[in-house]
């Protein structure tokens, strides 16, 4: 009996992986393919991209500024809290800058196309979709996950400047640092590998919360009980995979560039 | 004869690449879900401008039928050909072209609730780009047809439960098409709501003599459909005299993942089967 459970769990994380895999590709070969959903993917761009803005920005502002808080107090004990900018833009750039947007974008998206789209699935409008000649993968997917990768690029860029201004902030207005000395060590420590890490990250984040989120959403089963567990499985595997993900990336980068 | 036909490439529609071939047809077509077998060894045909309706009682697996017919489920064995088409070989992309010739009306009417009614409508020719007059003339037309055109502009949310049934009948029929697939267009709704609908389906069959498979399990809209004809003068449903029955309407039976049934309205009525005297009682 026992076994029997364990085959037929099995069998279902394998299917579950094949499905998964046989939407990106598909949605990835959709992108090439007529037709060519343009104005969709500007709809998604400004949902995903303008419509987290705002979350970004105030996560990226308290984690710089938390950042140097925390960290001046450390380095000033070793007499080096004249590097707090170096470290805060080493920081933000390479980790917090591209997960914390990574993580917040899939909370609020991930969920939103998981729900969005098992709604779809429950109220058999994928099915309509598909009987009035269009294909739900390139219509909803494709758009989605070309959306999130661009705009989360961008996102992480904005991040990792608000991280680094609400570092200053707080290094000059509440721990009375310098700021030329804050920002002029911010721009010498910085080399090409660090920026690269930095942009690198959020490319592969963004596909792994579009396909994640649309995963879930276009196997939703079980009405609206089965939107709801879909729309939660999608946070946490695309959550748990971008800091799986950043540390694969980040250990192959560092072997690459050795830093 | 039926052709496993190549790929929907030519500008003709599909429904006219075989004409001589039937509208669907089933060949010893089974499937199963989580290893229980819904629906064995199913054959029948659906002659072009007959009108087929599906009885069964709920849970019985019409629905999957009818999805396997338009081919948004494959069977787990035998074929399924629609016009000539082997639908359940056909990849996806060769059935979206083949599919401009089948309309489908689902179950719970399966609107896209963001889109207005016009949006839902000519969700078909908005997509084949129609330039947008064009576009509002037919919807405008389609909706005449249900009944409904002061309703153009609203959303899905905003109607009631027949309205939606009636705006999925008009996205259904908006580009004239050869076979239409009616899952339980009467499913959920009041017995006066239901005539209404059943009494545009008949209108549709007389007016565009289009072929048609429908499924439901109520009887009594069955038997509407298939004792009562639109009339085109006075524009009203009348029933057919000396209780004839409408020569282009059958009927298939289902009952246990079976066909328990397969032939004319007169032959169903009269059968001497032990279940399909109890499921008409």
């Amino acid at each position: 009996m026992a076994l029997t459970t364990v085959d037929a769990a099995a069998k279902r994380g394998v299917s579950a992986v094949q499905q998964y895999s046989l939407l990106s590709a598909r949605a990835i070969v959709n992108l090439f393919r007529r037709p060519f959903y343009g104005a969709d993917i500007i709809t998604q761009a400004d949902l995903i991209g303008i419509g987290s803005l705002p979350i970004v920005i105030l996560t990226g502002f308290f984690t710089g500024g938390v950042l140097a808080l925390q960290s001046a107090s450390t380095l000033a004990q070793f007499g080096a809290a004249a590097i707090t900018g170096q470290l805060v833009s080493f920081s933000m750039i390479k980790e917090l800058g591209p997960v914390l947007t990574s993580l917040m974008v899939s909370g609020r998206n991930a969920s939103g196309m998981a729900s969005e789209l098992g709604s779809m699935m429950v109220t058999e409008q994928i099915d309509a979709m598909r009987a009035l000649g269009t294909d739900p993968v390139k219509k909803l997917v494709m758009p989605r996950i070309t959306a999130t990768v661009i705009m989360l690029f961008f996102l992480t860029i904005i991040s990792d400047l608000v991280g680094i201004l609400g570092g200053a902030g707080v290094a000059v207005f509440m721990l009375g640092q310098d700021a030329s000395q804050y920002f002029h060590t911010t721009y010498q420590s910085l080399q090409y590998p660090d920026i690269l890490q930095g942009l690198v990250k959020p490319l592969f984040f963004g596909f792994i919360i579009s396909t994640i989120g649309c995963y879930y959403g276009m196997s939703t089963r079980g009405g609206t009980q089965g939107v709801g567990r879909s729309t939660t499985q999608a946070v946490v595997v695309s959550s748990v995979l971008i800091i799986f993900m950043d540390f694969v990336i980040s250990r192959f980068l560092i072997g690459i560039f050795g830093r | 004869m039926t052709a496993a036909g190549p790929a929907v490439e030519t500008d003709i529609p599909g429904s006219q690449v075989y004409p001589d071939a039937p509208a669907v047809r089933f060949e010893d077509v089974s499937i199963e879900f989580d290893g229980k077998e819904v629906l064995e060894h199913i054959s029948f045909e659906v002659k072009r401008g007959e009108n087929r309706i599906l009885l069964g009682p709920a849970g019985v697996g019409k629905s999957v039928l009818l999805k396997m017919a338009d081919g948004l489920l494959k069977p787990d064995s035998g074929r399924i050909f629609v016009f000539g088409f082997e639908v359940s070989a056909m990849p996806e992309d060769e059935l979206f072209r083949l599919r401009e010739s089948i309309g489908m009306v689902f179950q719970e009417s399966a609107l896209f609730d963001s889109l207005t009614v016009r949006d839902n409508v000519g969700y078909r020719l908005i997509q084949e780009h129609v330039p947008d007059d064009e576009i509002d003339e037919r919807v405008r037309e389609a909706l005449r047809f249900v009944e409904l055109e002061h309703t153009m502009e609203k959303f899905p949310a905003e109607l009631s439960g027949g309205m939606r049934r009636r705006v999925a009948i008009a996205r259904a029929i908006i580009t004239k098409p050869a076979l239409i697939l009616y899952d339980s267009p009467t499913g959920g709704l009041d017995p006066i709501t239901s005539t209404t609908i059943v009494d545009l389906i008949i209108k549709q069959r007389d007016v565009y003599k289009t072929s048609s498979l429908l499924v439901t399990h109520r009887l009594q809209d069955a038997f509407l459909l298939a004792t009562h004809r639109f009339n085109q003068q006075s524009g009203e449903v009348d029933p057919l005299p000396d209780k004839q029955n409408d020569p282009s309407t059958s009927f298939l039976v289902l009952h246990q993942g079976k066909l328990a049934f397969d032939g004319s309205t007169h032959d169903l009525v009269h059968s001497d089967d032990a279940f399909l005297k109890q499921y008409l009682a």
